[in-house]
């Protein structure tokens, strides 16, 4: 599957927010986007990931 | 002496050209957040001919905001929202100014910024950002998110890039979190970063991309 633009081989089964907690980012801090569509936060944890899918994870950072 | 609204337009018409004037003037651009990114976000879109702002923060003017938020020393105590538009007036009389002095929760956005063509994100806090960003991705489909994230310090002016991340998701900074870095949040490049965001905001009201 593609996670922000690169092509990973996922060890399936695994959720979005396993994805997200896996790769070093707090969920609580990221929008995401799956297949071109935002997905709820609420949704993370029952949200499958297939290896066709294309996964877009922005994390912010503090200050403004 | 204060020049007629139709003086003031000419004079935006003729420095921008009337294309890109009446976009920018008939455009609705919303801020959430009037803090170092907010208040001057405000000041160069205003001044950019954007007639049509809806501005929230709960916040009022507090002197550790002087180095680098967009208020002066007289201001100190009162409502952010209040004094911003004070401001905006003085560089443009005729403009709407929809101020909304209140806390951003996922239940009052959709409704205060509705009407916007473009939101710019420029809170403090990261998660408060992703709620944000969140909130107005999923209940206001087609609204497009101007982000400030990463700007604290000085130099490196350089860094801060403006991207496209998500389909209606630009983002403006480093992404380098405020914890640890030198200086702390100063005003050059505070602004640096302000204005990628307002450029992106004209660009978009241009239909065009980073």
């Amino acid at each position: 599957m593609k996670i922000n633009g690169k092509e990973i081989e996922l060890i399936l089964p695994m959720t979005l927010g396993d994805l997200v907690a896996g790769s070093g980012y707090c969920e609580d801090r990221v929008a995401v986007e799956l297949n071109g569509r935002i997905v709820p936060r609420s949704e993370y944890a029952n949200v499958s990931l297939d290896n066709g899918d294309s996964v877009e994870i922005v994390g912010f950072v503090g200050g403004g | 002496m204060i020049p007629s609204e139709e003086e003031f337009d000419k004079a935006l018409c003729i420095r921008h050209g009337p294309e890109v004037h009446g976009k920018v003037k008939n455009a609705t651009v919303g801020i959430a957040g009037l803090g170092g990114l907010g208040s001057n976000i405000a000041a160069m879109l205003t001044r950019a001919g954007v007639s049509h702002l809806v501005i929230a923060d709960f916040d009022r003017v507090d002197i550790s905001n002087i180095n680098r938020q967009n208020y002066y020393l007289r201001q100190i105590g009162s409502v952010k929202v209040e004094a911003t538009e004070e401001l905006l007036k003085a560089i443009n009389p005729y403009m709407t100014i929809d101020g909304h002095d209140v806390r951003l929760t996922p239940s009052n956005i959709p409704e205060i910024f509705k009407g916007c063509d473009i939101v710019c994100e420029a809170f403090d806090v990261a998660s408060e950002k992703a709620m944000l960003i969140n909130t107005i991705l999923e209940k206001c489909p087609g609204t497009k998110i101007v982000s400030g994230s990463g700007l604290a310090g000085y130099g490196r002016s350089n860094e801060i890039k403006t991207k496209k991340l998500l389909e209606d998701l630009y983002m403006c900074g480093d992404d380098t979190d405020m914890k640890g870095v030198k200086g702390g949040l100063m005003s050059p490049r505070v602004n640096v970063c302000a204005g990628h965001v307002a450029n992106m905001v004209i660009s978009l009201l241009m239909k065009e991309e980073p």
